[in-house]
């Protein structure tokens, strides 16, 4: 415990467990209102008119981003503490585990759809016995 | 009242599986009998089916997956004997429905409950014990994943009795195994078994990691961490990675199923594809998962019995890391042939041969680790060198299978076939049974039988040749996998070879159980008192055989790599051990049934499920909620071990250790 009490303050994560009670009703609450307040401009951004409506998908995926950090940092307690190490570590793999595999099967899946038979074809009662 | 239940259920026209299960049925019944008959319930319920001892329960995942590996190989030499008479007009006695049946039985047992649950058994037991610590990090869900990965055993074998199993093969591809093309309760019995085995084995991989990672015996850094370990922490790795990934496809897939949905249906936007494309995201890493595990078994056992320490440590660590990440990135080589561009294929193909070259730096560090070394030609070593020798042609052939144009030609051939054995017998199997040689004295005291053990080896080792050689040959002549009949009577001589070579294999298994037999009998013959039998390196022998339930008086100091070994070297010169130490009392965690009642509401869920019995569906879900509340209100966690206690085995340790050190005087 002693080196944890020693740390330095900006190691520390939100809400983690040696602040006070009050403290961390307040940054649960913080990240709370961050996370719904994230949640509520995207809803925003699909529903309103008032954006140039190509840019849409692209602030939605920011908005997602923020999102996962704020649950990361908020909920998590993920923080570059030299405690943290291995779920700083573990949260990389997953990072990069998590990009293969979807990139991978974007680029996959899309290749496959330009090269397979249309869906229409593949649709038609003839191709289904 | 019984959803699709009936009595239509039980195979009662078809012979094979209703004599099968009756006689399954007998067997069980008769040992349920005789343990009730012994009085061996209280025991067996207190220091088993309770524990949440380590050791217990990487025994019971082993003895699991011995008697699977059992079930597994009679459907293995049901189909060789079938295709050694199914030629031209012969229609050999299984029908297809039935043949379909076994062969997608076959592969499910084999990979999810015999060669996992060996695996898995393996770095249960070891894993702590190398680290010097005295249980794993959550050893309650231990329990729970041990139990629950016996569920989906149960619910597979029931299938055989009650219903049928998957005839989509091993990975239940759509659109066949969609509701559409496969009515019955067989891909429900699959998914539901998988689903929960598979949670069983992501909590595990999450226990496995965090013991690694956070409980390590003091001074025991990453870098002096026994192979074992390392291999064992990449293995669990990727289970936590990929293992979601499995969940996620085979929930998409009962989506569809059971509720309509259009994941993988041909019509409403469904595209097959992606359900091969995902499942194979997590296929292959699994691969890894089986295969590195065994990887760090045979740096111990070619350590040990050469007398040297493992050649290349670091880079052997490198390696394996190095696979971890790269088995993400070669999945597409299972369907090079779906129709993706040569851009696609040709990056897969390089990147799949890519990853042979770790793992041939692995095979050039146990090669020199053997050179100018005392090699003791033991039993775990046999099948060490054999591995070495049947995997590297099978990972010859993998990389011949990674080139996109050879594939088209060999894919779903027997070629395939013959390769993926070479790679899961030779490498996982071979691996697994070294193993299980190596740390049986650990796990009870006394070695298995020598001479049956040696049998065993070279039964497996022909057997194998002499069943998969033609394999590979009926596959550069067009045979195809998973069929049921041919016509083209050139195969018979060596689908007949094949059927022999299968039969060496079954005579391999017949020593292996009665090495058991005859080992247990003649227990008192081949004791080991000392806790070191194999004169080992790592900290798993400096502790007694069986371990106590504590593992270490004393949690262990480790001064360098080779924990063990070192120590060990200058206790013989000196011919003294180290001072006694201070004994306290040790808190170990309490037995609790959680793990099994857990399963048992799993299982009923399960069975309920697939049957589409919905009351006993929410009665499945509510019990099983209610035994965590009930588990997560208990009040005594754990248990003290009084230090006079602690101190008394100890000694006895000590006693024994004296005795050793004179037996190895230095000369």
């Amino acid at each position: 415990m002693s080196d944890r009490d020693h740390q330095r303050e900006d190691d520390r994560t939100p809400g983690s467990h040696q602040a006070s009670v009050l403290v961390q009703v307040a940054t649960y609450t913080l990240g709370l209102v961050l996370a719904l307040g994230l949640t509520a401009i995207s809803f925003w951004a699909v529903r309103t008119h008032m954006l140039w409506g190509p840019g849409v998908p692209i602030g939605l995926c920011v908005l997602a981003i923020a999102q996962m950090g704020i649950h990361l940092v908020f909920f998590l307690h993920i923080t570059s503490g030299p405690d943290n190490t291995n779920n700083l570590l573990a949260l990389a793999f997953g990072v990069l585990i998590v990009f293969l595999v979807v990139a991978g099967s974007l680029w996959i899946m899309s290749n496959l759809n330009a090269n397979m038979m249309p869906m229409p074809a593949m649709m038609s009662p003839q191709a289904q016995p | 009242m019984l959803g699709k239940l009936n009595w239509s259920a039980i195979p009662f026209g078809e012979p094979i599986p209703l004599v099968t299960g009756c006689v399954v049925v007998l067997v069980l019944a008769a040992v349920l009998g005789l343990i009730t008959l012994k009085g061996w319930w209280p025991y067996l319920w207190r220091e088993w089916i309770t524990s949440v001892d380590h050791k217990r329960i990487g025994v019971m995942y082993c003895m699991l997956a011995l008697v699977m590996l059992l079930r597994g190989f009679s459907d293995a030499i049901m189909m060789r004997s079938h295709l050694a008479i199914a030629a031209g007009t012969s229609q050999g006695y299984l029908p297809p429905g039935h043949y379909d049946q076994i062969f997608s039985a076959h592969g499910t047992i084999m990979i999810f409950f015999t060669a996992m649950p060996f695996v898995v058994g393996l770095m249960n037991f070891v894993v702590p014990l190398q680290l010097g610590v005295r249980d794993v990090a959550f050893p309650t869900l231990n329990s729970v994943s041990f139990w629950l990965t016996a569920s989906g055993v149960l619910l597979t074998n029931m299938s055989l009795v009650i219903g049928e199993f998957a005839r989509t093969g091993w990975l239940a591809y759509p659109p066949l195994s969609e509701l559409r093309f496969s009515p019955g309760v067989g891909v429900d019995y699959y998914l539901w078994s998988l689903q929960i085995a598979g949670v069983g084995t992501l909590l595990s991989g999450i226990n496995l990691v965090t013991t690694i990672l956070k409980m390590r015996a003091p001074g025991m850094t990453y870098t002096r961490m026994p192979m074992f370990c390392w291999t064992a922490l990449a293995s669990n790795l990727l289970i936590v990675a990929a293992f979601p990934i499995l969940t996620a496809t085979l929930a998409m897939l009962t989506l569809d199923r059971y509720l309509g949905f259009h994941f993988f249906t041909n019509d409403g936007g469904g595209n097959a594809m992606m359900y091969i494309n995902l499942i194979w995201a997590w296929g292959h890493p699994e691969v890894y998962i089986l295969v590195l595990p065994v990887f760090g078994v045979f740096s111990e056992v070619i350590s040990t019995f050469s007398g040297k320490a493992l050649f290349g440590y670091r880079s052997m660590v490198l390696a394996t890391m190095c696979i971890c990440v790269l088995s993400f990135l070669v999945w597409l080589h299972h369907f090079f042939t779906m129709g993706a561009g040569a851009d696609v294929n040709g990056f897969f193909g390089v990147m799949t041969m890519i990853i042979a070259v770790p793992t041939g730096v692995k095979i050039f560090n146990w090669l020199f680790t053997m050179y100018g070394g005392r090699v003791r030609f033991e039993v775990p070593m046999l099948w060490s060198v054999g591995f070495m020798v049947t995997f590297v042609i099978g990972g010859m052939t993998g990389v011949l299978l990674a080139v996109p144009p050879a594939d088209f030609m060999l894919h779903n051939s027997l070629f395939l076939v013959a390769h993926f054995h070479n790679v899961i017998i030779g490498g996982v199997l071979f691996g697994a049974f070294a193993g299980y040689t190596y740390w049986f004295p650990k796990a009870f005291g006394f070695k298995l039988h020598d001479g049956l053990g040696r049998a065993a080896f070279w039964c497996w080792l022909t057997g194998f040749y002499i069943a998969f050689m033609p394999l590979y040959a009926l596959g550069l002549m067009g045979a195809t996998r998973r069929m049921q009949h041919y016509d083209d009577m050139n195969w018979q001589p060596l689908m007949i070879a094949a059927f022999v070579g299968a039969l060496i294999i079954l005579a391999g298994i017949g020593c292996q159980a009665l090495q058991l037999v005859v080992s247990i009998r003649q227990r008192d013959r081949n004791r080991d008192l000392s806790g070191d039998p194999w004169d080992g390196r790592s900290l798993e022998w400096s502790t007694t055989s069986p371990p106590p339930p504590f593992n270490f008086a004393v949690l262990p100091d480790v001064q360098g790599e080779e924990a063990y070994w070192g120590v060990k070297q200058s206790a013989i010169e000196d011919q003294r051990l180290a001072d006694e130490p201070e004994y306290e009392p040790i808190e170990m965690p309490r037995n609790t049934a959680t793990g099994f009642v857990t399963a048992f509401f799993a299982t009923v869920t399960g069975f309920a499920l697939i049957w589409h019995i919905w009351w006993l569906v929410i009665l499945g879900l509510v019990g099983a909620y209610a035994v965590f509340v009930i588990f997560a209100w208990r009040e005594e966690e754990e248990y003290v071990i009084p230090a006079d206690k602690v101190a008394a085995i100890d000694r006895e340790r000590r006693r024994s250790r004296e005795q050793l050190l004179a037996a190895r005087r230095p000369a």
